[in-house]
């Protein structure tokens, strides 16, 4: 497990990174957490000539209220985030999504931003941040410019962020008063989501008034749910009231067959799943 | 010579103590292979075979050769028959089919991650970065993979994992009751089950399972003194400094073999490995120190595998429930290598199968089959676990075929308690034993019969998540092992185990164990009984271990046989100590060696206070100064135990699982186990064992399973996709004894190594069918994965095969990532 040999930077600002991505271009990978890159890198599956480490930019760290919306730093760890009152108040399905986030030692090294870039259609938070409408605000050589969480995700392990550029901060709009579950389906404690389910609500009462629902690993990107979505409004939350649109989320998705499991099951998993986040956000689970 | 009063002092034996060995273990200050660093060191690189079976047609090394700092490339050619040969120590027949194995092959490689070159470099980043550019030209052929093909390859023209053997099958090997008159004929009994009884058919997978110890496999050797010396991360050093001379003609006094610190085994690491031997050969033919340390990647991939059985099984019994026979037709995959142990896995099982029950007629036979893929071996339990499995699934199944409670069928069918000694329908002798007591304790700590009122609750209320309880009462046989049973079993050395006690000048006692512990804490147990009958302080004692320098002699650590076997051993050497003592003691106390008595670590004279400790007589026989004529200056001693039998540890484990109905997951709600080892020696570090080995037991029936897919490639080859448990994983068990003493031994104590393993995975498995039996389901596949539970609730199957594939999260296809 010895990685190839690389150069190693270590800028102090988001314009040396991007001189030094510039000047190394294809040559080169930015290195964040390192929680999946290491790994990577580790059994040659990639030997970049230079590490570009993000480690040293305080610019990109922490949590801020940005008044509509809440600012994520790209190099926030998970464990940062997840502790963030400001985080918990105003966007608490980032919260509990990151609450089944790996294990501690990984949550205090992998970084919100480092996750998102990296798009494992597995990661955790591509869905909670698909389902809030979050804004990706990426900078390169040009300056800045924002992606809809919508087409951030293009593809496995693919985004919208081009070779020249990286990804500084992640806007979540405000969801005040929602509640929000995040249900993950594991095998053992410590593993990557086989199938989870981002589900953040605004409760009038008994009934559902909106709903978000993400999917993580449910296709090559994480998924919005907007049929069941679009179902849930005007619903009560109890298990005949939720049913019915939870049945919709399979549809447009194409989930993996792996050792943990078949398409099939995987199907049948997020409907189930669904059902359950919903009324375990709405405090009936 | 002083006189004392007696001495009060607690007794060792039964002690609590913490492990002494762990303060430097859990602080870093261990000494690991991998730590081992010597002037002018080069280090290994592996280039492995991405093919799971071809031809090689040509190796290019000089780009390699010509990277920084590479002292050499070589490859299976260049060694030649200088790299010796992978024993098999166990030819289970006399005609078994036994491929070569070289260490490096030269001209086919057999299983994806087989060696094909070795790099030697000045640092380990340089040889992995010099092993990416040799070049291997394959010529790929097809790969005998799936075990049922393989081993019907030879009448139908399938594929042959070594086309110049003519078949896959290795051996096969039987037992059958009446040709060895233990017990009677058992088609007779099947023909008349099937005719007025109950016959239970089954087919069972024990899925393949790798070991995955924590500290990965390394090797250093250093040919520069007058002995070749290998530190190896190693359970067997003596077997291995036997195995290097017997295969390369270097002559055995000059190897010395050292395990230093090692970090687990479970018997992955029983092994002669290629790896070693290429550093030996390396090693030998540069003239400098080498070191090899594999990467997890290589550790999963190529460090044996384990279980790997289709289990074909029929049990008969009569129509209220009472066994009559027992049927087992195994198919053993032994991957594409006869291993070290290899076939002889198996084999250890055939003598378990019928358990703590009276059979009255049994036959037992194992088909063992090469196949393309990573060589299988001794995994914690060696074949007792398959055996275990088998039989605890099957008496839960006759439970409910005649409609009682699984804990009645046992009772109905196991050996009383006073029916021991009992000679089993196998031909063992069970020593010692009480089923009754273990069984109604655990039932006690379990809450046995209010658990299956809360099931029969849900069951009526159809609840979404049903309750499930599991049983298993299990017996196994460990202590390997008598040396001439296995000679009657043809396998290649003995199972003696010898200790030495050193009687130092100063008090102090050294100790000397063949007995290799790489984990299990045979420094602290050891210690605890030599302090109690020598009677000297625990921490005056030291235990050596793992140097074949020190501990010259010795058979090593697997199958639960270092106390019950290394122990011994150790007793009569601290025996022969005081009554080498004795006479001594006489001596100086002018008195009568009749009129001494010997206790807490003095000589006293009867009827008088005149005493002297042995501590003072190891001071007096160093001085020499007056002894007995005729009496050499020393008491140390050395004593070398064969046992007259195996072990038999026994107990009854009990496990309530929840099946969530919808998505097939289950969540462990109780465990307890209530196990009869006989005298314990140490609580805490039996604790530790049987923890352990239950996780693991019930990692088996939930977790792990090495899955290929049809190009031969390991897909579970990370932990991302070979799901290891922990703690996180697992709930806290409610752990108990009862206590028969071994009769075999001076200390009475069993083995319980491998206990924890052996009885918890049908325990599982039993609680999750039982979950849902209700539903139309009498089996589930291991291991008991969530969709497979939900299939078999949905179609009544046993929920089918594991999907090849890996999830991406370090696929090739992040390589290109962005
Ligand atoms: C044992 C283990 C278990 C895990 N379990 C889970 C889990 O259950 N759920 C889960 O969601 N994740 C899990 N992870 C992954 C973890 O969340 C990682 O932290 C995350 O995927 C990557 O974040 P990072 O900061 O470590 O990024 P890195 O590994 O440093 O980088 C990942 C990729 O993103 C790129 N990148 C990083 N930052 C930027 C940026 N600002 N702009 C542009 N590109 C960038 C890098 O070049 C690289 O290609 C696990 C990881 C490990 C090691």
């Amino acid at each position: 497990m010895i990685p190839a040999a690389f150069e190693y930077v270590a800028p102090t600002t988001v314009e040396e990174a991007l001189a030094a991505l510039a000047e190394h271009g294809d040559e080169a990978k930015i290195i964040a957490g390192g929680q999946s890159l290491l790994p990577v890198l580790r059994m040659r599956l990639n030997a970049p000539e230079w590490v570009i480490d993000l480690g040293r930019i305080e610019s990109l760290r922490g949590v801020r209220d940005g008044g509509d919306h809440l600012v994520i730093g790209a190099m926030t760890t998970h464990h940062d985030v997840g502790q963030d009152p400001l985080v918990h108040e105003h966007a608490l399905l980032v919260s509990k999504a990151i609450t089944h986030l790996a294990d501690a030692q990984v949550r205090h090294r992998g970084t919100f931003g480092g996750s998102l870039a990296h798009a494992d259609p597995g990661g955790d938070l591509g869905a909670p941040a698909l389902a809030l409408g979050s804004t990706f605000v990426v900078q390169g050589p040009g300056g800045t410019r924002e992606v809809a969480a919508g087409d951030f995700f293009v593809d496995l392990f693919e985004t919208a962020i081009s070779d020249d550029e990286i990804l500084v901060e992640v806007r979540v709009p405000k969801h005040d008063g929602w509640v929000a579950s995040y249900e993950k389906f594991v095998r053992i404690a410590h593993q990557w989501p086989i199938v989870a389910v981002a589900a953040t609500l605004r409760m009038e009462g008994d009934t559902i008034a909106e709903a978000r629902i993400g999917l993580t690993n449910m296709g090559s990107t994480p998924l919005r749910a907007s049929a069941a979505e679009q179902a849930l409004v005007g619903q009560p939350a109890t298990e005949e009231g939720v049913a019915a649109a939870a049945a919709l989320v399979v549809e447009g998705t194409n989930p993996p067959t792996d050792l943990n499991g078949t398409a099939e099951y995987r199907r049948h998993v997020a409907t189930v799943f669904t059902r359950r986040a919903v009324l375990a956000a709405a405090g009936r689970g | 010579m002083t006189a004392t009063q007696e001495p009060t002092r607690q007794a060792e034996i039964g002690r609590d103590r913490r492990r002494k060995e762990d303060q430097r273990l859990i602080t870093g200050r261990t000494r690991w292979t991998d730590n081992i660093t010597l002037p002018g060191m080069l280090h290994l690189a592996m280039v492995r075979s991405p093919y799971a079976h071809a031809r090689i047609t040509g190796i290019e090394t000089s780009a390699a050769k010509a990277s920084t700092n590479v002292v050499a490339v070589l490859t299976g050619a260049d060694l030649g028959e200088g790299q010796g040969a992978c024993i098999n120590a166990w030819p289970v027949t006399t005609d078994q089919v036994t491929p070569a194995h070289l260490p490096m092959p030269t001209d086919r490689v057999a299983f994806a991650g087989e060696t094909v070159a070795v790099v030697v470099a000045r640092s380990a980043a340089e040889a992995r970065d010099a092993a990416e550019l040799v070049e291997v030209d394959y010529e790929e052929l097809p790969a005998a993979l799936d075990l049922k093909e393989a081993a019907a390859a030879h009448e139908n023209g399938g594929v042959i994992a070594h086309p110049d053997l003519g078949t896959n099958v290795s051996a096969v090997w039987r037992f059958d009751s009446a040709e060895a008159g233990t017990g009677g004929d058992v088609e007779a009994a099947i023909t008349e089950a099937r005719a007025g009884g109950i016959l239970i058919e089954r087919e069972y997978r024990q899925q393949r399972l790798i070991p995955a110890f924590m500290e990965p496999r390394s090797v250093v050797v250093d040919p520069t003194g007058e002995q070749i010396t290998v530190w190896s991360a190693t359970q067997i050093p003596h077997i291995l400094r036997f195995a290097l001379a017997a295969t390369t003609g270097v002559p055995e006094s000059k190897i010395r073999v050292i395990a230093p610190d090692v970090g687990g085994g479970f018997g992955g690491k029983l092994q002669q490995t290629p790896e070693e031997m290429i550093a030996f050969a390396v090693a030998r033919r540069l003239g400098k120190p080498v070191k090899f340390t594999e990467t997890r990647s290589e550790s999963l991939l190529t460090a044996h595998h384990g279980r790997d059985q289709w289990q074909r099984l029929t049990l008969a019994a009569t129509s209220d429930g009472r066994v009559t026979g027992l049927k087992v037709d195994l198919l053993a995959d032994l991957g594409a290598y006869v291993a070290i142990v290899g076939g002889g896995v198996p084999v250890l099982g055939a003598f378990m199968f019928n358990a703590i029950y009276k059979f009255p007629a049994y036959q037992f036979q194992t088909t063992n089959v090469l196949t393309n893929k990573t060589w299988t071996d001794a995994y914690r339990g060696a074949g007792r676990p398959e055996a275990t499995y088998a039989i605890e699934r099957l008496m839960d199944e006759l439970a409910a075929e005649v409609g009682v409670d699984p804990l009645e069928i046992r009772e109905k069918n196991w050996i009383t308690h006073e029916e021991f000694p009992f000679t089993t329908v196998a031909g063992l002798e069970y020593d010692s034993g009480n089923y009754e007591a273990a069984t109604a304790r655990a039932k006690e700590m379990f809450g046995y019969d209010a658990l299956r009122a809360e099931q029969a609750e849900r069951r009526a209320a159809g609840d979404r998540v049903q309750l499930g309880l599991g049983v298993s009462t299990f017996t196994e046989m460990c202590g390997l092992a008598p040396s001439r049973v296995l000679g009657s079993l043809n396998y290649g050395a003995g199972g003696w185990e010898h200790a030495e006690v050193r009687m130092l000048a100063t008090g102090k006692v050294e100790v000397i164990t063949g007995a290799s512990a790489h984990g299990q804490g045979h420094e602290t147990a050891f210690s605890q009984i030599v302090a109690d009958r020598l009677g000297v302080p625990f921490e005056d004692v030291e235990v050596l271990h793992g140097d074949t320098q020190i501990s010259h002699k010795g058979l090593d650590t697997y199958g639960s046989r270092s106390l019950v076997v290394g122990g011994e051993a150790l007793v009569r050497a601290v025996d022969k100590v005081i009554e080498k003592a004795r006479p001594i003691a006489a001596h100086l106390l002018e008195a009568s060696a009749d009129d001494l008595e010997f206790k807490h670590g003095q000589f006293s004279v009867k009827g008088t206070d005149a005493a002297m400790a042995i501590t003072e007589i190891a001071t007096a026989v160093f001085a020499a100064h007056n002894l007995p004529d005729g009496v050499e200056p020393s008491i140390d001693s050395e004593a070398t135990y064969d046992p007259v039998n195996f072990n038999y540890p026994h107990g009854t484990h009990l496990c309530a699982v929840e099946v969530d109905t919808e998505t097939g997951q289950i969540k462990l709600r109780k465990y307890v186990c209530c196990d009869d080892i006989g005298v314990v020696i140490n609580p805490l570090i039996v604790a530790g064992q049987v923890h352990g080995g239950l996780v693991q037991g019930i990692a088996q029936a939930l977790w792990e399973e090495a899955v290929y897919d049809e190009n031969g490639t390991l897909v579970s080859g990370s932990f991302v996709d070979y799901l290891l448990p922990t703690a996180a994983d697992t709930i806290s068990f409610e752990i108990d004894h009862t206590t028969s003493p071994a009769t075999t031994n001076s200390l009475g104590t069993k083995g319980v190594g491998e206990a924890g393993t052996i009885a918890s995975t049908p325990a599982v498995v039993n609680a999750v069918v039982d979950a849902v039996r209700h539903l139309g389901v009498n089996d589930i596949t291991m291991p008991c994965t969530p969709e497979r539970v939900w299939r078999a609730i949905n179609d009544g199957s046993s929920g089918g095969e594991t999907p090849e594939a890996a999830m991406p999260h370090f696929d090739s296809a992040e390589g290109d990532v962005q």
